[in-house]
């Protein structure tokens, strides 16, 4: 009994991994949609002025961050967990009736949710906090979400069988403490039905912090947002992933705990550089600005460790379009961990902030990082999960360069609108007058807003290509006689 | 190295949860109490302005606008003084934005009209020529949410203490107080009151017999805090 392979079941990441596919595809079509309006703005209105309400870009743009964020990369998170933490603790969520309950009802309340989060968006119920829009009765409902997960997490560590907890499983905890902190102190609101003894709307609320205070928390919770959805549990995924796709060991042990440490350390600090040359105190811009550079260390750390895993074996770059995934993946986040940095300097930071460059940096890293590591892990997972081999090596090639090529126009494009329009703002003439109107520098954006329409339209094409591999693989491959055990299908 | 704290996953939690708190204790708490006083000359949003907030937030106007001037002097020529801390103390929640796809509105009071917003909510491109803002003519026809705001600004009077029914000091050294109804009866007479004076400014007749008719469009709201932004 002890030397044959645990069955691991896979029900909860099953369903999390179509939920991802199917909240990534919509995430990504407003935001496809979206993009072009701001390229032909008569698009707000294709639908009619009834809807225009509810199709105008203002309405929609906090849906496409919400639903890409939240919806297709929590989805990813949840998904990759239930199946990585089985197989990293060495116990299976069969063994435990309990912990597949907890699953399966975090799961429908999470898709409840969803549901919840989609219409009240519509409506135009928001807090105006970017990632961070909900107003406090689905704030409560993704705290249970979290709450859930968490008692997953812990629930799986308590039954492990390996003792040792694997590196993914320290990003996984790290995200799940992280959030939590996060969302609970940036939500803190007051209802204000209850409040003022019962009147106006019962789900409206109102900010426990105020003006500058307010910012400053919002932004230690949108820059930590990004890193504890966006880079800690994406890193879970590479540590797993990579080494099993290729089958090389991890780099360096202790480049991944100087890393991880470094990383829950620094990161946290950074919130501040979203604030440059605000109300803010000076001191905490400062600290933004600085530690945003020092988080160069511990994000290359990783990356670098990534590469490295790969040394000696670079000819499975060329062989595999997983392996091509996981590899570009790494790069894009060392692209936009330099970026990012770079961007945090005060005197850039004068001309980047508030342009297109800002959008630009987000989706180098969300496109070309989360995006395909979300991607790569689903088609490692679905040949173990279905027990089939993966439909397409061909199609998958394909969506690599499609969806590469969609990301390099979005953020060149992104690049040259934010800098030009940077430069614009700030021109004088010869006789210190403002060189440019403002309309001047909306319409020098239309080509690259156009471009930017193109590279989103490149990564959603790519998106129903995987879409379409796994849903192929799962239904149309013979059943394999057991689970594939080591090397990757391509390998094979 | 580390290995006997990979192997208790309590303590490696509390570990990595101390190091993650650390920063925000640290970077936040300091300057909490400092960053949220009041200037001088700043005043409470009324019923009105604040049901107008709302509607600037349900359709997410801060994803395109900011309302935080940089000291610069490219952004000081084009949108007034730099923005000051205290300005925002009534600010739940804060709205500076991420992003100008728009211009910056912190002081667009200053050198825009009732009218000018009036035109250019129902059809931007009519008002800025190739502007790509979309149009908003639903809130030419939808109703103001006078309760909401009303209980909004009981939360805050009642919770945070600000100074609703109470003299506030002025730059010139006067005093001017933010009247709150007492009922919500008496907040709907107070905000229809200022909502006249607005339509007062305004064209359109439909809006014009709403307001006549007690009921407030979500314009009206809306041009009333684009007015207070100052």
């Amino acid at each position: 009994m002890e030397n044959r392979p645990l069955e691991y079941d896979y029900t909860v990441a099953k369903w999390f991994m179509f939920a991802a596919i199917a909240l990534g595809i919509v995430g990504m079509t407003i935001g496809v949609f979206i993009a072009f309006e701001l390229a032909f703005p008569s698009l707000n209105l294709v639908f009619g002025q009834g809807l225009a309400e509810y199709t105008n870009f203002s309405r929609l743009r906090p849906l496409h961050t919400d639903a890409v964020a939240f919806g297709f990369t929590v989805s990813g998170i949840f998904a990759t967990w239930y199946y990585v933490g089985q197989r990293v603790l060495k116990v299976s969520m069969a063994e435990s009736k309990f912990l597949m309950f907890i699953g399966k009802l975090q799961f429908v309340l999470y898709i409840l949710t969803v549901v919840a989060i989609v219409v009240s968006l519509f409506m135009g119920y928001t807090t105006s906090k970017e990632y961070a829009e909900f107003e406090w009765p689905v704030d409560i409902a993704i705290v249970v979400i979290w709450v859930l997960w968490g008692v997953s997490i812990f629930g799986l560590i308590g039954i492990r069988r390996e003792k040792s907890l694997y590196i993914s499983v320290w990003y996984y905890i790290a995200t799940f403490l992280g959030v939590a902190m996060l969302y609970l102190f940036n939500n803190m609101e007051i209802p204000t039905y209850f409040a003022s003894g019962g009147h106006g709307d019962w789900f409206h609320s109102v900010s426990a912090y105020a003006g500058t205070n307010d910012a400053t928390v919002q932004w230690w919770y949108g820059h930590n947002a990004v890193a504890f959805v966006f880079t800690v549990p994406i890193i879970a995924m590479i540590y797993y992933f990579l080494p099993k796709e290729s089958g090389q060991a991890i780099y360096s042990y202790k480049l991944s705990l100087l890393s991880f440490w470094g990383l829950m350390f620094v990161y946290l600090w950074c919130g501040g550089h979203h604030l440059l040359f605000s109300t803010v105190p000076d001191w905490i811009q400062t600290m933004g600005s600085v530690f945003s550079i020092v988080l160069i260390l511990p994000s290359w750390g990783s990356a670098i460790n990534m590469l490295l895993t790969l040394k000696g074996e670079w000819q499975q770059v060329a062989s595999s379009p997983l392996i091509k995934f996981l590899l570009l993946a790494s790069t894009f986040y060392m692209f936009s961990t330099l970026e990012g940095p770079v961007q945090a300097v005060k005197s850039v930071n004068a001309i980047a902030h508030f342009t297109d460059w800002i959008p630009g940096h987000v989706h180098d890293g969300t496109l070309g990082w989360v995006g395909f590591m979300i991607i790569a892990s689903a088609l490692h997972m679905t040949p173990r999960i279905f027990k089939r081999e993966i439909y397409s090596k061909g199609l998958m090639t394909a969506q690599f360069w499609i969806q590469t090529l969609g990301i390099v126009f979005y953020f060149t494009s992104m690049w040259i609108a934010g800098i030009t329009q940077g430069m614009m703002w700030r021109s004088h003439d010869e006789y210190g007058n403002l060189a440019y109107s403002f309309m001047d520098t909306v319409n020098v954006l239309h080509p690259y807003y156009t471009l930017r329409g193109i590279g989103g339209f490149l990564f959603l094409t790519g998106l129903f290509m995987w879409a379409y591999n796994i849903i192929k693989s799962a239904s149309a491959r013979p059943v394999e006689e057991s689970e594939l055990q080591s090397a990757s299908p391509m390998g094979a | 190295m580390f290995h006997w704290l990979e192997k208790n996953p309590f303590l490696f939690a509390v570990g990595v949860f101390l190091t993650v708190a650390f920063a925000g204790v640290v970077s936040i708490l300091p300057s909490f109490a400092q960053t949220s006083r009041p200037v001088i000359g700043t005043t409470p949003y009324s019923t009105l302005e604040l049901a107008g907030r709302q509607v600037y937030i349900k359709n997410s106007c801060n994803a395109c606008h900011s309302q935080l001037v940089r000291p610069f002097k490219a952004e000081t020529d084009r949108y007034g003084h730099y923005s000051l801390s205290g300005e925002y103390a009534y600010d739940r929640p804060f709205l500076w934005g991420s992003k100008r796809t728009g211009p910056d509105l912190m002081r667009v009071g200053n050198y825009r009209t009732t009218e000018w917003h009036e035109n250019h909510m129902m059809n931007p491109a009519a008002i800025v020529p190739n502007s790509i803002m979309p149009g908003y003519a639903w809130m030419f026809k939808n109703i103001a949410d006078i309760d909401t705001a009303y209980a909004e600004q009981l939360t805050v009077a009642g919770v945070f203490g600000v100074p609703y029914n109470k003299p506030v000091p002025m730059a010139d050294g006067s005093t001017k107080t933010i009247k709150m109804g007492k009922t919500v009866e008496d907040a709907r007479a107070l905000a229809l009151a200022e909502a006249k004076l607005v339509a007062a400014d305004m064209k359109n007749q439909d809006v014009k017999d709403m307001v006549k008719n007690g009921k407030i469009p979500e314009i009206v709201a809306l041009i009333a805090y684009l007015n207070s932004l100052k």
